[in-house]
């Protein structure tokens, strides 16, 4: 057992491991409390655990924690019902997601995509999330969700 | 029961919809929870805040805002002192399963008859205050007013104890539309804000103290039998631990990622049964399987004579593969078994009914267990859910301590009750002038286990826990009969005893694989007619609201008519069709019609649906936005069962176990939508999470054809399977 130190939404969070393996998706969840980043697959397949590693979209479910040196945010670090960010905001006026499970992936894959590129086109959205699954059905929401938030940004 | 008890014990309970942080609760009911007693379904809190009690749940369709915007209207309540309780055993009525589509015709109009009954009483009790007739009051925002203005008076104030202890009136005056405040508006889903942002609580968030992660292991080969466990292989993880009850077998750690690494790293030694046909057989043993019953479902006229004297006869078959809800988050549940009573937290469309299930093999009687609904990943239908519940609670009951069981990718995909594979088995005639003189479907799917309580549960199979035997899998025979007027018909299901894998109700049941077949036999007949699919239809269509979705869909297709398919290029790569089709759901519910715009490329098979419309009519539309969304999932997600999805076994296990041996549609995979909501107030509102669904795997298959004149009679339309289909034509 050892600890380490992740910087998880602009603050230092020790986390206690007793495997250098565990993926960071079980710290997030299971030692600090979040509920932004989801378990879907484990496999890297699905999107639901994507988190922000210094601006860039990482499934959380494939990093081992001990390599997540980076500064980290999640869903709850971009925004909260009260200020959601422009792309929160963008997603919940489009009531773009019915369960809701796949929505963080969704939502931290568009914004990494927006700091990269301000403008996207519909085809270059399309491909950033072509590896975000949603089994609802919200796709069409989702992709005019985004859109409005490259509009906005 | 007082009003008082009642009120206090929802005080008490106050805090269960909005943290979740709840003590071991009380399993004894202290307020009405009967389906046909007004204060089962609504309460009035002093302070005027109304809480309405559902057993029907949300499960990110809406019906969170659509039951709120239903009893606000009705009862004449502000919609923002609304709030739901949903699908806890405890609290609210039986109002059966969330499923069928019937959230809205039944469920919500149970609760809108309770609502207009509260108003009603709420109205005579304020006459009597006020001493004027209550002809001439108004329930409007939680007060009882005069309609001429003066003083009013708050509906709390109105209630003594017990007022709303009445029964609900069947035949109570629902709100005329244009009296409609709130229905018919596209309100926003109040849980929408929350789960964009990580605040909602799912499942699979909830946690409860002194709880303990579980991973099951499930076995190699369906129906093995577990011989070895190595204990020892776990002994390095930090609290991991096994629970064995015969071949039920899980390990459960204090840290959910060492339960994960037990599960990986526990040496087991299971039998290997060959129990299976293996999904290249898959239709053969449909066929070959027995035969319970027949049931003719419709008939008109007799079909035999009319078939003879037709100047042409056809037949083909068609088989819709066996599916997995393949939902986002694998199933999850958590459990509490102490002291003589359970409380599970489950995700299941059916709390009220696992009640009981749950009970028996728990040895509780069922007022000691309570079934709480909670919010996970969308499910479709039973998905693991109600597997996972009863994981959780054998395994809590076993180690006397809360345990949360969550499935894994690969479970889910492998364990989850399947949709059954259909065979359908069409055949028709025309006359000289191209007029269909007869039609008759055979539809072959697995039985309905008359009386079964719930599908078997694996984990009880697994333990060795006896329970009802048997499959369900929903209305599976329905939409299998055309929607038209043809002279003679005649429908009938073969009820199988057998069917290759665990079966369960997934969207829709049947009724993709149905109208599939009947729709794309109906495109067959207009092609041998020489005739334009669409005006094929509507000369055999009588039902005005399906004629009028069918023209406006082609309306905005630009419908050009013609026979399909339409001039195929020899030459060219890539082929563009169109297609249509039309259901009635059910026969009796919605009106569906769908176009479908496709291009198909020869060399690769890879058919890509670049448009689809649909003109949808569900009757009154509590929340447009709502129905608008429904109907978006209904075809993205049918999109993807249509084009990618088979769960594919050998004889022994199911193999598509993760997204890439089970792909769903993906970003670059999304048509254009263009959906068509048809208003009409003043019909019945009808649900609108299937009906969309059954008409898309036609359209495609259809304007597959248009483009390619191939004819697709087995999904999903892969690569594989197109590029096949054009290699055999080009022979």
């Amino acid at each position: 057992m050892r600890t380490i130190t992740l910087h998880v939404n602009g603050a230092e969070r020790p986390v206690a491991i007793d495997d250098e393996a565990m993926p960071l998706l079980y710290a997030l969840r299971d030692t600090l409390a979040l509920r932004g980043p989801r378990f879907g697959c484990g496999l890297g397949q699905c999107g639901a655990c994507t988190v922000l590693i210094d601006s860039q979209a990482v499934r959380s479910c494939q990093m081992p924690v001990s390599d997540a040196q980076g500064k980290i945010v999640t869903l709850e670090g971009l925004g909260s019902p009260e200020t959601p960010s422009p792309v929160q905001a963008a997603f919940i006026a489009a009531q773009a997601g019915q369960c809701g499970y796949c929505s963080n992936g969704m939502i931290m894959t568009v914004t990494a995509l927006l700091g990269q590129v301000k403008h996207p086109t519909e085809e270059e959205v399309r491909a950033a999330l072509a590896a975000n699954l949603c089994r609802c059905g919200a796709h069409d929401r989702i992709l005019k969700a985004a859109m409005q938030a490259a509009g906005a940004a | 029961m007082t009003h008082l008890r009642r009120r206090g014990f929802l005080q008490a309970l106050a805090g269960l919809t909005v943290t979740f942080a709840l003590p071991r609760p009380a399993t004894a009911g202290l307020r009405s929870r009967a389906g046909d007693a007004v204060d089962g379904f609504l309460a009035i809190a002093p302070d005027g805040a109304v809480t309405v009690y559902a057993g029907k749940v949300d499960l990110g369709t809406g019906a969170r805002i659509a039951l709120p915007q239903i009893v606000a209207d009705e009862l004449g309540a502000d919609i923002a002192r609304v709030t739901l309780v949903e699908g806890d055993t405890a609290l609210t009525p039986d109002q059966g399963s969330t499923g069928g589509s019937t959230g809205i015709p039944v469920g919500a109009m149970q609760i809108r008859r309770a609502a207009a009954t509260a108003r009603e009483r709420l109205l005579a009790l304020a006459a009597t205050r006020l001493a004027l007739p209550a002809s001439d009051l108004e329930a409007v925002d939680g007060v009882v007013r005069p309609r001429s203005g003066g003083a009013s008076v708050a509906f709390a104030d109105l209630l003594a104890d017990g007022q709303l202890a009445l029964k609900v009136d069947p035949a109570v005056k629902l709100k005329p539309p244009n009296e409609f405040r709130y229905i018919g508006k596209p309100l926003r889903r109040p849980d929408v804000p929350a789960k964009m942002t990580g605040r909602h609580i799912y499942l699979q968030d909830f946690r409860l103290p002194d709880m303990l992660h579980a991973r099951v292991i499930r076995p190699p080969a369906v129906g093995a039998e577990l011989l070895s466990v190595d204990e020892a292989t776990i002994a390095a993880i930090p609290g991991a631990k096994v629970v064995r009850i015969k071949s039920f077998l899980a390990v459960v750690a204090p840290g959910e990622w060492n339960a994960v690494r037990a599960a990986r790293a526990l040496v087991t030694k299971w039998s290997e049964p060959h129990r299976l046909p293996g999904s290249d057989a898959v239709y053969a043993s449909v066929r070959a399987a027995d035969v319970a019953s027949s049931e003719v479902f419709r008939q008109v006229a007799e079909t035999g004579p009319a078939l003879a004297a037709s100047a042409r006869r056809f037949e083909a078959s068609y088989h819709w593969p066996i599916q997995s809800h393949a939902t986002m988050g694998p199933s999850c549940a958590v459990a509490d078994v102490r002291d003589g009573a359970a409380t599970v937290w489950t995700s299941s469309q059916g709390t009220h009914k696992n009640r009981a299930i749950f009970a028996r093999f728990l040895g509780l009687p069922a007022d000691r267990v309570r079934l709480v609904y909670m919010d996970g990943s969308g499910s479709y239908g039973t998905s693991g859910n109600d597997d996972a519940a009863a994981d959780a609670a054998l395994l809590s009951q076993a180690l006397s301590r809360p345990v949360r069981v969550q499935w894994s990718r690969q479970d889910e995909l492998a364990w989850d009750p399947k949709g059954p594979p259909q065979v359908l088995d069409v055949r028709a005639g025309l006359d000289a002038a191209g007029n269909v003189t007869a039609w008759e479907t055979d539809v072959l799917v697995p039985a309905n286990t008359a009386g079964l309580p719930g599908i078997p549960l694996l984990a009880l199979d697994a333990a060795g826990i006896a329970q009802p035997q048997g499959s369900s899998s929903g209305q599976t025979a329905g939409n299998a009969d055309p929607p038209y007027a043809f002279p003679a018909i005649k429908a009938t299901v073969r009820w199988l005893r057998t069917t290759p894998l665990r079966t369960s109700n997934l969207r829709a049941p049947g009724k993709i694989g149905n109208v599939f077949a009947v729709e794309c036999f109906t495109d067959e007949l207009a092609a041998a007619a020489g005739a334009d699919p669409l005006e094929f239809r509507l000369r055999a269509l009588r039902a005005p609201r399906g004629i009028e979705a069918l023209q406006r869909v082609a309306t905005a297709m630009a419908w050009q008519k013609r026979p399909s398919p339409g001039v195929i290029d020899s030459k060219a790569t890539i082929l563009r069709g169109r297609g249509i089709a039309y259901c009635q759901y059910k026969q009796a519910e919605n009106f569906v019609a769908m176009g479908a715009e496709v291009e198909a490329e020869r060399t690769t098979g890879i058919v890509r649906v670049t448009r689809i419309v649909c003109a949808h009519d569900c009757g009154l539309m509590i929340n447009p936005d709502n129905v608008r969304a429904q109907v978006e999932g209904c075809i993205l997600q049918t999109l993807s069962r249509t084009l990618f999805e088979e769960t594919l076994f050998d004889t022994s296990r199911v193999t598509s176990t993760d997204y890439a041996s089970y792909p769903l549609l993906t970003f670059p995979d999304v048509p254009k939508l263009d959906i068509i909501l048809l208003d009409r107030p003043t019909e019945r509102p009808l649900g609108a999470g299937e009906a969309p669904a059954a008409p898309v795997a036609a359209a495609i298959a259809n304007a597959i054809f248009d483009a390619t004149g191939l004819r697709l009679r087995t999904a999903p339309f892969t690569p594989a399977r197109v590029k096949a289909a054009f290699a055999a034509t080009a022979t």
